[in-house]
């Protein structure tokens, strides 16, 4: 494939670096400060998208910044695959900007230069990480979005967030550390490079039970990706506020998670050698028994944004599922629910910031009857549910239609009943939630006035309104026009 | 001009004379003397070290004596780089440091400035050395500077501290100079390359065994390798902060150098390794150093000590890997020096900082330092990260191959104990930040989140610490073009 | 036996610094005064400046300095064994030098500590440094 060498994936991922000082340097102004992350964020997608033409051609962009090592340097290397994921994150920072604004602002948080700089840096190195040419670039960045998250995970600087903060460096960096640079250094010991390509990078030097071995410390290394047992970062990091919750830990980091698995499976371990190992029955089977406890689990929580973790730790594994599958349809189904989920859960998760900054409340017990004094955030909760659980017409459904046909293309049809049931799980922990939001009794006191007056609309402030609609409305037009990222997966993966 | 590699060396001694006799006629002369002494010295290191990668090692006779009677300089690749790094860090050092000796020693600033030049001179001297007695005699210069400045610091604990210093000091430089003996015995030469030519034809030698084994624990004893490292926390915390951030990163990595040259230019990879079988032994050694230092580095409550026992299992990292008798680890041992120094200077540059405005750096009065001096602990977390070992900042390149270097020799406990540390590590550096970040200032009176007026640092400690903590990304960065240009060529 | 007593007796310069170096370790670990522990200290550098200067030592030879000099070198021809070697003796001229400064910065060590605390017992100081 032809490689073109350009500047603009480094300038996509410095130009959120480089506004850091700007908006530190203006942090007492905080509208000046606001609008030099859009300008930012703006610059960012418009660079993002300017690549798109050249990758749809099935070109790719890249450019070496320093050689470390003989065979491994820190590169970028832009692809469908990575353009996919640079997209979805570079379009949601823009949105989630918005939705952060009347956010911290509704609830008159401390510290917002502070969060939105680290919020800066966390897209960068997404962004950075999206575009590694090679491992080692790939967990460089990996490793400074754990770092970079780690402030606004714990922003509310209180014991609980101490606690959460101990547990989500626990998991992320003690895997990171411990599992994913051994497995990398014996790749790169092994094979004296680290770049991804198609076929693999191993070429027979790996006997089965060592490739066994190598697969499992990456797949649990990048806990990110909310593998179980290492998935109890993701619950406790909830009492981020929650702009942080919706694109970091629904889009952004557990994403980059996926993303490097996705990455290692097929571009360090090639398509080939998982099939010809047989390991992807075994990666299936640990997205499998993740995919059903995480949505059992999600049933029984009565915090939000506790139940759209769990959520959002079932369907990563969704991704993981669809690639180890390793059909075709299996890994456009699992990439393409990158996207699909991205959009859907970061919806949920707007709605559920909006209920709280709206009404204070947190819980899924005093929600009910609220949807008809927030009709707006409760019809996008609907979509966006719909989304997750994969009915028509959002973009999800397309990820689940294209996962089952996979299982049934790789002849593993057991493994469909697990999506099948997966996705009734699904519906019961979100549909009620609508249910009784639309037509629950309000179980409010400030109004006991009048019982039989209509309920005043009281939504929350536009800022936050507003993100929620357009990812909602994202969310559908998905499902009509998927084209661009199934167009990015076919060339990225080199499928027909 | 030609005598640059004496210069490096000589001008620093100069202006410690001239520091010394200064501070009788006015205390605050000895400071700018000291300043443009090791500017020259600095100036010096950075051209012979270009005329290394330019043409080739240099040697210089000192008062144009040949060897092997007279002593020479011989300055490679190796030992090039070190002087580079040596003369940089002292020369920032004192530019970061005059305010905090007002501020310390404020009645001996003139001592301090001599002491500290005459600890400089011995560093490069034994770093630009060729001569084996010569070496033993500026360790020992090296080595009575600092005793006197762990007593210049605290004035309850450092003399105490210091007293045990030199007890152990005088113990591992007497096995040192002992081994010289032995290897005088055999070889009736005290050149290091006369001494190594020698030395090839008769390996087999009980005297030369004897020779090498008093070297090391010399040697050992001197860099603070774990079980030998009893003074090291001590005599860091007590001292003056100014010369704290000299000499951890500095001495301990000096001695590293010391170990490497005579293992690389006196007794020869194909004697240790071949000839020799404690390979082994020794990276089981710098294995338990390197996770006793961390499990000891957990106990402590000073940050200081901390990061002293931090450098103990830092000294486990270069011994390892410059014992596992490959090239992968003498690689990482020798980019470990560089990077380690950095880091440690950023560390305790920050540190510095610290003390300077809370006069106590016991972890648990750290309270809401990211507000208080949100400068000087970004330089802390970045100098942390490097520690830990997260790329792309320095100390993640050198682990890297540490750890190639252990696949390669099969030491896979070698391995597992460099990434154990780095979690350990990891736990200790967010244990700081933690009490850094979450917990309000004391005056705050449970309003966590009252705005806290910044009280940083003067400028000039700043600006030397954010350079150097810059540096340490820019240092990772660069590995591969260090290692290619300096490491590499030197090995071979 | 006879051979190890030959060996002793032949060798005995080097069993005598090694006795004279385990002396001056163990008073620098047991002894329990800073004094005697700088004692010991100093026995223990004695000990190796011994070493050295009996290595240069030569049966039957005699100082280095060269009678006949300059012109009539046609002389006697000087026999490197007839005069012992000097470089190590030499040598330690710069050790002693360093052994002198090493116990001139412990003695004033110790009056500052003695100063401070009022004793040079090691225990004390230890409880008295606790105390605090």
């Amino acid at each position: 494939m032809e490689t073109i060498v350009s500047i603009k994936p480094l300038l996509a991922v410095l130009v959120t670096l480089f506004v850091i000082p700007v908006l530190v340097s203006s942090s007492s102004r905080p509208n000046v400060r606001e609008s030099w992350i859009f300008v930012a964020g703006a610059v960012k997608l418009i660079l993002v998208l300017s690549m798109l033409p050249v990758i749809l051609d099935g070109k790719l962009i890249g450019l070496t910044l320093f050689e470390i090592a003989p065979g491994v340097s820190i590169a970028f290397r832009v692809d469908g695959l990575g353009m996919l994921f640079a997209i979805v994150a570079a379009s949601l920072y823009i949105v989630t900007s918005i939705y952060s604004i009347g956010y911290m602002r509704g609830l008159d948080e401390h510290g917002q230069t502070r969060f939105v700089s680290f919020f800066a840096l966390a897209i960068s190195a997404t962004m950075g990480a999206a575009f590694s040419a090679n491992l080692l670039t790939l967990y460089l960045f990996y490793e400074v979005l754990s770092l970079a998250t780690y402030p606004l995970v714990t922003h509310h600087q209180d014991g609980v967030s101490r606690i959460s903060g101990r547990r989500y460096l626990a998991f992320i960096l003690g895997t990171s550390i411990g599992f994913v640079l051994p497995a990398m250094m014996i790749c790169y010991y092994l094979t004296g490079t680290l770049e991804f390509s198609q076929a693999g990078i191993f070429a027979g030097q790996l006997s089965k039970p060592a490739a066994l071995v190598v697969l499992l410390m990456f797949v649990f290394g990048f806990a990110k990706a909310g593998i179980m047992p290492f998935h109890t970062w993701l619950p406790a990091a909830m009492v981020a506020p929650t702009p942080v919750s919706a694109l970091l830990h629904a889009v952004a980091v557990v994403k980059v998670g996926v993303f490097s698995i996705v990455r290692v499976i097929t571009g360090i371990f090639g398509v080939q050698m998982m099939a010809d190992f047989n390991l992807g029955v075994v990666v299936m089977c640990i997205a499998s028994v993740t995919i059903l406890l995480a949505s059992c689990i999600a049933l029984s929580q009565d915090e939000l944004k506790r139940r759209l973790a769990y959520s959002t730790i079932s369907q990563l594994s969704y991704i993981i599922f669809g690639v180890a599958l390793l059909s075709p349809q299996g890994l456009l189904g699992g990439v393409i629910h990158i996207a699909m989920h991205a959009f859907g859960k970061i919806t949920l998760f707007f709605c559920a910031g909006a209920i709280f900054v709206a009404t204070g409340k947190k819980y899924i017990s005093q929600m009910s009857g609220l949807g008809r004094r927030m009709p707006f955030t409760f019809a996008a909760f609907f979509i966006g549910a719909l989304g997750v659980i994969g009915l028509p017409p959002t973009g999800g459904f397309y990820s689940k239609w294209n996962l089952i046909l996979g299982t049934l293309e790789a002849q593993q049809t057991i493994f469909m009943l697990v999506l099948l049931v997966s996705s009734f799980l699904n519906a019961f922990y979100f549909l009620p939630i609508v249910y009784k939001g639309f037509f629950g009794k309000l179980d409010d006191d400030d109004d006991d006035d009048d019982e039989r007056s209509p309920v005043k609309i009281k939504e929350a402030n536009l800022c936050l309104v507003i993100p929620l609609m357009i990812t909602a409305v994202i969310s559908i037009v998905l499902f009509f026009y998927p084209d661009i990222f199934v167009h990015l997966i076919k060339v990225g993966l080199a499928l027909k | 001009m030609d005598n640059y590699p004496a210069l490096i060396v000589v001008t620093p001694l100069l202006a410690a004379l001239f520091a010394g006799l200064a501070a009788w006629i006015e205390e605050r002369l000895s400071y700018p003397i000291a300043l443009i002494g090791l500017a020259v010295s600095l100036f010096s290191g950075v051209k012979v070290l270009m005329q290394v990668i330019g043409s080739g090692p240099i040697v210089y006779r000192i008062a144009g004596w040949d060897a092997p009677m007279g002593i020479e300089y011989r300055i490679d690749l190796l030992n090039a780089m070190v002087l580079v790094l040596v003369s940089a860090i002292a020369f920032f050092n004192l530019i970061a440091s005059c305010q905090s000796v007002n501020q310390e020693t404020s009645d001996r600033a003139g001592s301090f400035y001599t002491i500290y030049l005459l600890f400089v001179t011995g560093l490069l001297g034994v770093t630009a050395t060729g001569d084996l007695f010569n070496l033993y005699v500026l360790i020992e210069i090296t080595s009575l500077t600092s005793y006197a400045m762990v007593a210049l610091g605290d004035r309850d604990r450092g003399p105490m501290a210091s007293l045990n210093y030199v007890f152990i000091g005088v113990i591992g430089a007497s096995f040192y100079l002992l081994g010289v003996g032995y290897l005088y015995m055999q070889t009736g030469s005290l050149n290091m390359a006369d001494v190594a030519r020698i030395l090839s034809g008769i390996h087999g030698s009980n005297t030369v065994l004897t020779a090498f084994i008093l070297c090391m624990l010399g040697i050992w004893i001197k860099m603070a390798l774990f079980p030998m490292h009893v003074w090291l926390p001590n005599a860091y915390a007590y001292s003056p902060v100014a010369f704290a951030r000299v000499v951890a990163p500095l001495m301990t990595k000096v001695m590293v150098y010391v170990m490497i040259r005579l293992m690389i230019t006196v007794f020869g990879f194909d004697y240790i390794f071949n000839t020799l079988h404690l390979s082994q032994a020794v990276v089981w050694l710098a294995t338990i150093a390197i996770l006793a230092g961390g499990v000891m580095a957990l106990a402590q409550k000073n940050l200081k000590k901390m990061l002293a026992y931090i450098i103990v299992c830092e000294i486990g990292y270069m011994v390892g890997g410059a014992w596992m008798g490959n090239q992968l680890g003498m690689t990482g041992a020798i980019l470990h020096i560089l990077n380690d120094a950095v880091m440690t200077f950023a560390l305790f540059l920050a540190v510095g900082n610290m003390v300077y405005r809370l006069k106590t750096v016991e972890i648990s009065d750290l309270k809401g330092l990211f507000q208080k001096m949100p400068w000087t602990m970004t330089g802390f977390v970045l100098a942390g990260m490097s520690i830990i070992g997260v790329p792309p900042t320095c100390g993640f390149f050198s682990k890297w191959y540490l750890i190639l270097g252990a696949f390669e020799q099969g030491a896979w406990h070698f391995a597992a104990a460099l990434i154990i540390s780095s979690l350990i590590c990891a736990v200790l550096f967010f244990k700081v930040f933690e009490v850094c970040f979450f917990e309000p200032m004391p005056q705050g009176h449970g309003q966590a989140h009252a705005p806290v007026s910044i009280e940083e640092a003067p400028v000039a400690m700043l600006i030397v610490s954010g350079l150097v903590s810059i540096s340490i990304i820019v240092i990772g960065l660069y590995s591969g073009a260090i290692v290619n240009s300096i490491i590499l060529p030197f090995l071979h | 036996m006879t051979d190890l007593t030959a060996l002793i007796v032949a060798k005995y310069n080097y069993w005598l610094y090694v006795i004279l170096m385990m002396i001056g370790l163990y008073a620098m670990i047991a002894k329990n005064n800073l004094i005697k522990k700088l004692v010991g200290m100093n026995i223990f550098q004695t000990a190796i400046i011994l070493f050295y200067v009996s290595i240069g030592y030569k049966r039957d030879a005699t100082i280095p300095i060269i009678q006949s000099t300059g012109h009539d070198a046609h002389g006697a021809v000087i026999h490197a064994a007839d005069y012992i070697n000097p470089l190590p003796h030499v040598l330690m001229l710069t050790a002693i030098v360093v052994s002198v400064a090493t116990f001139g910065v412990a003695m004033a060590l110790a009056v500052r500590i003695y100063q401070r605390y009022q004793t040079l017992e090691e225990d004390e100081l230890r409880m008295r440094i606790s105390e605090e």
